[in-house]
């Protein structure tokens, strides 16, 4: 049964931004992908989405960030993770990131970055390679 | 990555450790090789604990009461598992989990663990799926396991009739829903819960349960104001759920029914896992599904060819 094992995925908003728009459309993208998509809304502290996420077991964690504090807020949530013996779990980043932003999240360890207006589908095709590559 | 070995998570639940729970749980959710060994492992050490069946209408407040209830329990010192029962899509086969949502208050208590879980489909059956995590909670040393699902379809309703204690939700307005309720939920509850009581009709629900209840020859039951918002009533909600846990040990028609449910459901599925096997890859499936196409056979004579005998057999004592 493993070749169709269902993928779980964690959509957080971290921060104080109010902008809810973009998490909800991919995480319903996601879900009419065939994710299973846990989503639990606005202004969540970096702890509580690492939390979610180890009892979740998710396979990825997306981060919707439009505040414009990706960088500190990132590096906090991989922070929570890594405390819970998590750093496995990989991270992917979606927002209003420039370029050489997008450099230093990866740096940090992030898997992907995608910025607004990047096709749910293109997240979603990332996001099973990216767990394919995991589970090799 | 390798895969952490069955034992070792299974030693890990045992510990306490949460990931190796959380881990667990997904991989015996997906039925992966070995599952049942596992939770044969885990069954000893699983009996403690009580389940609580949360039901009701989308929206009636099921995930706000959850919250709220979770969370005074833990602070009474009790050691909390929720699992959050939303439908997948039939579509895609995705779901969208957001209980989470409403459970924030509680979700940060260190003593609350909350596991979200999707219907998926028929396989493996939800109502086994949901007692198999519950169980896996309880041998890490859960307490408490509040069930959440919304009461509509079968499989949901059979998930909650397993619990120990079930609490319907319902909400003002919603006095001719009683009606629409499916007649099954209603029957199968312990506690009756008026949720949203801040807004006005509450007392006509009430009314309505009482005299539904009076009909039914259900007196007695606990039918309980709440507020989730405000926080009215959920004290008085925490001590009728104790009294009803209290009460389940007491039944044991109902306790011997419930055991035996769960060895047809697991019959039941290994049966069919192993014909659908069987009949799948050597191809007497699509034989017998050509064969009724064609015309020249029908159902009922398809099942007799596959499995000669079993008819028989399941008559066999009755035989005149
Ligand atoms: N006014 C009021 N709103 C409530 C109460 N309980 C829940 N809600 C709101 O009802 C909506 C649905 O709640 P939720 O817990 O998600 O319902 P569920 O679908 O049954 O799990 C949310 O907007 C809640 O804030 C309550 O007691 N009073
Ligand atoms: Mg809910």
């Amino acid at each position: 049964m493993s070749e169709d094992r269902k993928i779980r995925v964690l959509i957080a908003k971290p921060g104080l931004d109010g902008h809810e728009r973009g998490a909800r459309i991919i995480a319903y993208g996601l879900r009419d992908a065939g994710f299973e998509v846990i989503y639990t809304g606005l202004r969540q502290t970096p702890a509580e989405i690492a939390r979610a996420a180890v009892q979740e077991d998710v396979d990825l964690v997306g981060l919707s960030i439009l505040s414009g504090a990706h960088l500190s807020l990132t590096r906090k949530v991989l922070d929570r993770l890594s405390e819970m013996n998590a750093s496995d779990i990989p991270v992917i980043v979606g927002g209003v990131v420039p370029p050489e932003d997008a450099e230093t999240l990866a740096s940090m360890g992030v898997a992907g970055v995608f910025t607004a207006g990047t096709p749910v589908s293109a997240v979603a095709d990332f996001i099973r390679a990216q767990i394919a590559k995991k589970t090799d | 990555m390798a895969s952490v070995s069955w034992d070792r998570l299974v030693d890990g639940v045992l510990s306490g450790d949460v990931r190796s729970l959380a881990r667990l749980i997904t991989r015996v959710e997906n039925r992966e090789p070995g599952w049942q060994e596992a939770m044969k492992a885990l069954y000893p050490a699983s009996g403690k604990a009580a389940v609580v069946g949360i039901t009701g209408s989308p929206g009636a407040g099921k995930s706000t009461l959850t919250n709220a209830v979770a969370g005074l329990f833990a602070a009474q010192g009790r050691k909390i598992g929720v699992i959050a029962v939303d439908p997948s899509s039939p579509f895609s086969g995705g779901a969208l989990l957001g209980d989470r949502l409403r459970m924030r208050e509680s979700a940060v208590h260190p003593d609350v663990f909350i596991r979200s879980m999707a219907t998926r489909g028929a396989l493996g059956g939800l109502c086994q799926g949901a007692r198999d995590v519950a169980r896996i909670m309880a041998a890490f040393g859960k307490d408490l396991i509040l069930i959440e699902t919304v009461g509509v379809g079968q499989d949901e309703v059979e998930v909650v009739k397993a619990a120990d204690c079930v609490m319907v939700v319902l909400t003002p307005g919603q006095g001719d829903g009683i009606q629409a309720l499916k007649a099954g939920i209603m029957e199968i509850a312990d506690i009756y819960v008026v949720n949203k009581a801040d807004r006005d009709g509450a007392d006509e629900v009430v009314a309505d349960v009482l005299g539904m209840l009076s009909i039914a020859g259900g007196e007695g039951s606990p039918v309980l104001k709440t507020s989730a918002v405000t926080g009215a009533g959920i004290a008085e909600l925490a001590e009728a759920v104790l009294a009803g846990i209290g009460r389940a040990k007491n039944r044991e028609t109902w306790l011997r029914e419930r055991v035996k449910a769960e060895i047809l459901s697991l019959m039941e599925n290994e049966i069919l896992n192993s014909l659908v096997g069987k009949f799948g890859k050597n191809g007497a499936l699509e034989k017998a599904v050509s064969g009724i196409l064609d015309g020249k056979s029908d159902p009922y004579t398809a099942v007799e060819a596959l499995l000669p005998g079993l008819s028989e057999a399941a008559s066999g004592d009755g035989r005149r």
